[in-house]
């Protein structure tokens, strides 16, 4: 590790990039220790910090969406005599809604290899995929609502179906973000290349994506599963 | 067209509304009057409005705290004269709808507004200088924060001379605050000021996170930053991990009051009870956060003015994760009287009384460390001894509220809310304080005048004591909490003392704002000019007073805890000769804007003006995006800057070979 | 870069700054082609399980069953798409989840727990929640 050192005004100083390793290089040195005093040029890894940051944005929203869950764990027995889950959901068409999702992480998943190898055409083109099959799934859900409002279980019938309506809107809003996103990230891409800032925010992107899709899990298996299965 | 908004929605028959009114609206016309007479609204803008500057952010933090107090504080004189005067025949002066919006109004912003800006305010001056960072992680962030902060904050001083603000607690029960009992338009007000400021609170704790994980000077390790920043660290991650639940919570009520559904109504299985669980356990870490930061304050005051290092840092730094983890688990406490049963009141009550247990390892270890000392009693120190005496008391009664059977009795009585008060003032209101006053050399470059400042400690502390002792006795004699009026006679003379300690804490406002006024009038005496005024012991003091816009000319290597008592010890030279250009990110006007159209989307979402909702929603999203492509985020301070810079804090030498 | 060898063999090297540009970090580590695949299969399959179970009505279509697949699947996304492991880059990631986690826990289990006696103490007769 002695290439982490340089002289500078006299004294030594940690070359940028070597701070987790400070102790290694202070052993290295076979005389005088003390002069490292100070660091001449500080960078600090700036991709990194973002990707972290986040990263505890997301655990902030698992908060949020666990607040909804636990929500709606309390209070989906609370269907007031009216429907209850049991007669409202149709599985076979969440399991498509699903498959929507599920592909798209995939294809996000692709966009993000062909991301790190410099391929800016074939990055685009899986993004366009992804948004196109977030698409369908974000239109498969108005649907269900818009048919759920229409037969009178809107949000305002009982506490079960504002708490349902509640959890799956937001995860359905958060999707609709992501893909406002994601057509200003394909823009971005197209206008200005995978530059290190572009690729950076596509990593964001890519983590909210998956993370969405996490999130979904979770829906399907609390509200759709358990309401049909009990 | 204007939704729900009338010009009748101006309080023109209420005197006392519209005298508040009048003087606000006349000190934001002195204030703008100033700035267009010195003509000083270009400087403002591109270097303060504007600022992604962690200092300058901090200090714009600290004036939003310092004018909310007196906000809230006026509220606080309020229902002391009322309830002084409101015995038996006499109704006061306040009639009960303008009386329940006055402590709604009181507790509302002083946790929001006073308390958690203060906070963040200390936090943002100091943390990056501590960790030897030159900004925090994300500067831009940082800046909507603050705008957002300051959106919540309009929002709430908006209501009082447009409509009404909430009748119902700083934390809006309902179904008291559903659409039914509650049809006005004073809780939407309060959901839409906590709202917005909430989003710009989660976003620093993210922000702070990143900080202190990726951006410490090298050799800083874990265990070497100082107990601020740990305590720093354990408060942003609570904030991050529970502001959430109170997005969700506001967000429920929100969408009963809005459209009509059933989280917390009374009818077709809503569940009142729900909303209580959620937002405590929002609320129960909150008020760590609050405290945490000030408990790292004090960690600093008393080795400096000890001059010692601080006992015990070890425990120290698990004390903290240790309250941390622990206020996660305690939330029940504040429903107890709910309905609970037993077994959760008694798991409930136990976890209650444990935490108090690293608390009080707290408090041993600065006493320790004040053992055989040599003590200063600068007025930092004496806000710190004050803390330690008053918050141990506050902390006892907490002990005896966290035993179910005794919280039956005292459940929502003045004995509560003398507890509250006496942890929060003596906690978090006196290690504001004392943090102000450690810090003003360093943040404004000159020190605080110590004899005002010390008869403002007295008169507070004093002030304190006969405003809030009559409380607990009254709880204990069974007068409920937020009454405009009373018949029992006892209580009468115990109202008037508490008043009598109310008008003793003015005069230690009075005092604050006279040591405000002078220090900057004498502020070449109290200069600081070697930046280390205290003998500190960590990195800010190693910097000039005020810190240079870049903070550290070169990052130091730290090698021990008290890394610039360390530095000094080994005689390390602070000045240079050579000197390299420094990255710096550059303002953005872009987190006033959305700022400023988040404010818009809330008000109109108040009054129910849904197209110009929609147009500020817009406005925030289009200037996010604009943001998005905008190229031009930073620049270089070029070497010779740096050290004309560094030169005029005699940090410069000649070059030696 | 022997500037610090020459410095440790005696002779006095110039003063010299060396500067060390940072380029663009490539995507998420271990980021293969493979793991996304495997990840999408095992995530395919143990969606359409819990899906088939439940719309056959088997008895094996329990809650418990359907709760243990959606943690499996959220195991495979966190481990596959998301790339938490225990590497280094990744060890404040994984901690921040860990601790997210428990806190969910906290909030759900805490919720459900403390509402489930309200219900019991304070609205007999009436419809308790559906989670236990």
């Amino acid at each position: 590790m002695s290439e982490s050192i340089v002289m500078h005004d006299g004294a030594l100083a940690l070359k940028p990039g070597y701070v987790d390793h400070a102790a290694d290089a202070l052993r290295d040195l076979r005389w005088s220790r003390d002069a490292i005093d100070f660091q001449v040029e500080h960078h600090h890894d700036v991709a990194a910090t973002a990707q972290l940051g986040f990263w505890l944005y997301l655990m902030s929203d698992c908060l949020l969406f666990s607040g909804l869950f636990a929500t709606y764990s309390v209070l989906s027995g609370h269907t007031a005599g009216g429907p209850s889950g049991q007669s409202l959901f149709e599985l076979p068409y969440v399991l498509v809604e699903t498959m929507f999702l599920l592909v798209s992480s995939f294809t996000c998943g692709l966009a993000t290899l062909a991301m790190g190898s410099g391929r800016r055409n074939a990055t685009v083109g899986w993004l366009a995929l992804t948004f196109l099959l977030g698409l369908g799934f974000v239109g498969m859900e108005v649907h269900e609502f818009a048919h759920l409002i229409a037969i009178g279980a809107g949000p305002s019938h009982s506490a079960f179906l504002s708490s349902f309506f509640t959890l799956v809107a937001t995860h359905g809003l958060h999707v609709t973000c992501g893909l406002i996103w994601m057509a200003v990230m394909m823009a971005t891409v197209l206008k200005k290349g995978l530059t290190p800032s572009t690729q950076s925010r596509l990593n964001c992107l890519s983590l909210f994506w998956h993370f969405l899709d996490i999130i979904w899990v979770g829906v399907f298996s609390l509200v759709y599963l358990f309401g049909v299965a009990h | 067209m204007l939704g729900k908004l009338t010009l009748s929605a101006i309080p023109y028959t209420n005197p006392i509304v519209m005298g508040a009114v009048a003087f606000m609206v006349l000190g934001a016309i002195a204030v703008l009057g100033l700035v267009t007479f010195l003509g000083k609204w270009k400087y403002l803008w591109t270097e303060w409005l504007t600022s992604v500057d962690h200092k300058r952010i901090g200090i714009m933090y600290l004036i939003l705290g310092g004018v909310m107090l007196l906000r809230g504080f006026a509220d606080a004189i309020m229902m002391r004269s009322q309830q002084a005067l409101a015995y038996g025949h006499s109704m006061g002066y306040l009639p009960p709808e303008h009386f329940d919006q006055v402590f709604s109004a009181h507790g509302t912003i002083m946790i929001f507004f006073m308390a958690m800006p203060m906070v963040i305010g200390l936090m943002n001056c100091v943390l990056p200088l501590q960790i030897g960072a030159r900004d925090v992680a994300f500067p831009f962030l940082n800046n909507l924060s603050l705008w957002l902060t300051v959106a919540g904050a309009i929002l709430i001083n908006v209501s009082l001379a447009i409509g009404n603000f909430s009748r119902t607690g700083w934390l809006a029960y309902p179904p008291l605050s559903e659409l039914h009992f509650s049809p006005g338009v004073g809780v939407d007000y309060w959901i839409w000021a906590l709202q917005v400021s909430g989003i710009g609170t989660t976003l620093s704790g993210v922000n702070f996170i990143a900080t202190i994980l990726k951006m410490r000077a090298p050799g800083m390790t874990l265990m070497r930053m100082p107990v601020f920043t740990w305590a720093a660290l354990c408060t942003n991650i609570l904030i991050v991990a529970v502001f959430p639940i109170l997005t969700v919570t506001l967000a429920l009520l929100t969408m009963d009051r809005y459209l009509g559904m059933h989280f917390f109504t009374n009818s077709l299985g809503g569940d009142p009870m729900m909303y209580l669980n959620l937002i405590w356990i929002w609320g129960h870490p909150e008020v760590y956060i609050l405290i945490l930061p000030l408990f790292g304050v004090y960690s600093e005051i008393v080795p400096t003015f000890s001059g010692k290092p601080l006992f015990g840092y070890t425990s120290m730094v698990y004390a903290t994760m240790a309250i941390a983890l622990l206020s996660m688990l305690v939330w029940l406490h504040h429903f107890f009287t709910m309905g609970n049963g037993g077994d959760v009141n008694a798991f409930f009550g136990i976890t209650t009384m444990i935490i108090a247990v690293p608390t009080g390892v707290k408090i041993f270890n600065w006493l320790f460390t004040m053992y055989r000392g040599r003590i200063r009693f600068t007025t930092p120190m004496l806000w710190t001894i004050g803390f330690m005496i008053t918050f141990t008391v506050g902390g006892m009664t907490g002990v005896l509220l966290s035993e179910p059977p005794a919280d039956f009795v005292l459940h929502n009585s003045l004995f509560l809310v003398a507890h509250f008060h006496n942890v929060i003032i003596g906690g978090v209101v006196f290690g504001v304080f004392a943090g102000l006053s450690y810090w003003a050399p360093k943040i404004f470059g000159f020190a605080l005048d110590e004899r005002l400042g010390k008869w403002a400690f007295w008169c507070w502390f004093i002030g304190f004591y006969v405003a809030f002792m009559p409380l607990y006795i009254l709880g204990l004699m069974g007068a409920t909490r937020r009454l405009d009026h009373y018949d029992v006679a006892a209580w009468h003379p115990l109202f008037i003392v508490a008043a009598a300690g109310a008008v003793i804490i003015f005069c230690g406002i009075l005092f604050q704002l006279a040591q405000v006024v002078v220090s900057i009038a004498h502020r070449e005496q109290l200069r600081d000019s070697t930046g280390d005024p205290w003998h500190g012991r960590t990195l800010e003091w190693s910097l000039p007073s005020p810190a240079p816009a870049y903070n550290f000319a070169r990052i130091p290597v730290v090698r021990d805890r008290d890394a610039f008592w360390d530095m000094k010890q080994r005689g390390v030279d602070l000045s240079a000769s050579t000197f390299v250009p420094i990255h710096m990110p550059r303002n953005k006007g872009a987190g006033i804007i959305m700022a400023g159209f988040a404010l818009v989307t809330a008000f109109s979402m108040v009054w129910h003006i849904w197209w110009l909702a929609v147009a500020g929603l817009a406005g925030v999203l289009v200037t996010l995006i604009r943001h998005n492509f905008d190229d031009d985020r930073d620049f270089h301070i070029g070497a010779e800057e740096v050290r004309r810079v560094e030169g005029l804090h005699g940090r410069v030498h000649a070059r030696s070979m | 870069m022997n500037v610090a060898n020459e410095a440790v063999a005696g002779h006095a090297p110039h003063a010299r700054v060396v500067h060390i540009e940072h380029g663009a970090h490539a995507a998420a580590h271990g980021a293969t082609h493979k793991q996304y695949i495997v990840g999408f299969l095992l995530a395919i399959a143990l969606t359409v399980v819990p899906f088939a179970l439940v719309m056959t009505h088997s008895v094996a279509g329990t809650p418990l069953f359907i709760a243990g697949f959606a943690v499996a699947q959220i195991l495979v996304h966190v481990l596959y798409f998301l790339h938490v492991n225990g590497s280094e880059q990744q060890r404040w990631n994984l901690t921040a989840l860990i601790y997210t986690a428990i806190v969910v826990g906290i909030v759900m289990g805490g919720s459900i727990w403390i509402m489930h006696h309200l219900y019991i103490n304070m609205m007999p007769g009436m419809m308790h929640g559906s989670m236990d």
